[in-house]
């Protein structure tokens, strides 16, 4: 359950972030979690509105993006969307697929006060 | 009317939860009660972790220590065949090893018992090795100059892929017990993997296990991963994984 520790981490980040840009309270929370990436978006909500209890973003609204994983087929040299790491080529059904994105999870934006 | 919170003149705040309270506040140089702000960011997630990675990676290879993160579910014979290898190198080179499981000191015992120091790293309830619990390692001093620091994490095949612990190669032991299908139902373990070591390959002959397939499913999460076979218990293959390490420890950019 390492989305427990994301969770953790994603509060850190935000206590970090109220020192760098002077606020009290998250309101909101916008997150771009890639198709690609290492974990469970609802897992992540959830282990969220445990870890931040007592914290400046309790109750904080988390809203979780999903950008498409995209990657590049050595088979037919096109550029694709995936929605998995064992994904076919969509174009020619060959599984040599280099990623080139859906991988990260970021901190998009806050909503503060 | 107050720019920042959109207080009125007769200096009163309504907050968000409807309750009222005076704001005597001297307007051009107040913080607090502003009104909510949108900050946008790109921040990312494992921001925190990948730093501490990074300059884990700055020590190691600042004294020319190949880091070597194995990986695998729990039972693929991770710890045999690290027994089997500190063995086999250690007459040759400085080796210790960083030992990740939840509980017990068991595996670390089984290391010391070869000469070669272990930390032995409890995570309590956690699922994986971050870098900062390696960084405490490297602060203990275990880290041989020269040499290698195999770390073997915490048995798990989801968890540790997303957590860079400053490593130079992530290794991801799969036994021939396990199945062909590993790598379809943890692709994310695999297409993390810079190598993938098949383990207890002397199992061979009492199994239906197919290799072509597992090297074919490893290659979809990644296509372009090594995949070797061994087996810890009887040597077999043992001599290609170890020229495997000589060979990435000599790619260091500050190998001695």
């Amino acid at each position: 359950m390492h989305e427990m520790a994301l969770g953790q981490g994603l509060v850190d980040a935000l206590v970090e972030q109220s020192r760098v840009h002077g606020f009290a309270e998250v309101r909101a929370v916008k997150l771009a979690v890639g198709a690609l990436g290492h974990v469970e978006p609802d897992a992540l909500a959830f282990c969220f509105d445990v870890v931040s209890a007592g914290t400046l973003a309790e109750g904080a609204v988390l809203e979780i993006e999903r950008p498409e994983g995209t990657a590049h087929c050595m088979g037919c040299g096109s550029d694709v969307t995936i929605m998995s790491r064992v994904d076919p080529c969509p174009l020619c059904g060959g599984f040599r697929l280099m990623i080139t994105g859906g991988e990260d999870m970021k901190i998009r934006e806050l909503e503060v006060r | 009317m107050c720019g920042s919170c959109g207080c009125g003149s007769e200096s009163q705040l309504t907050t968000a939860s409807g309750h009222s309270h005076s704001h005597p506040h001297a307007h051009g140089e107040h913080d607090h009660g502003a009104a909510a702000r949108v900050l946008s960011l790109e921040l990312d997630l494992l921001a925190k972790n990948n730093a501490i990675a990074a300059a884990n990676r700055t020590r190691l290879q600042a004294q020319g220590t190949l880091a070597l993160n194995l990986m695998s579910s729990p039972g693929a014979g991770k710890t045999t065949l690290l027994v089997a290898t500190v063995e086999a190198l250690a007459d040759r080179l400085p080796i210790a090893v960083v030992e990740g499981d939840q509980a017990t000191d068991n595996d670390a015992l089984r290391i010391r018992a070869t000469g070669a120091p272990a930390i032995q790293v409890n995570t309590g309830k956690g699922c994986h090795l971050d870098a900062g619990m390696i960084a405490h390692a490297l602060d203990h001093g275990i880290a041989p100059e020269s040499g290698i620091l195999f770390i073997e994490n915490v048995g798990n095949l989801v968890c540790p892929a997303g957590f860079d612990l400053g490593e130079a190669k992530k290794v991801v032991v799969v036994s021939v017990t396990e199945g062909e299908d590993k790598p379809l139902k943890y692709p994310d373990m695999f297409a993390v993997a810079d190598l993938v070591l098949v383990s207890k390959r002397d199992l061979l002959p009492h199994l239906r296990f197919d290799m072509d397939a597992l090297v074919a499913n490893a290659r979809r999460a990644r296509p372009t991963v090594e995949i070797l076979t061994v087996s810890g218990e009887t040597g077999a293959g043992m001599d290609v994984w170890l020229a495997w390490i000589e060979r990435t420890r000599a790619q260091l950019p500050d190998a001695a």
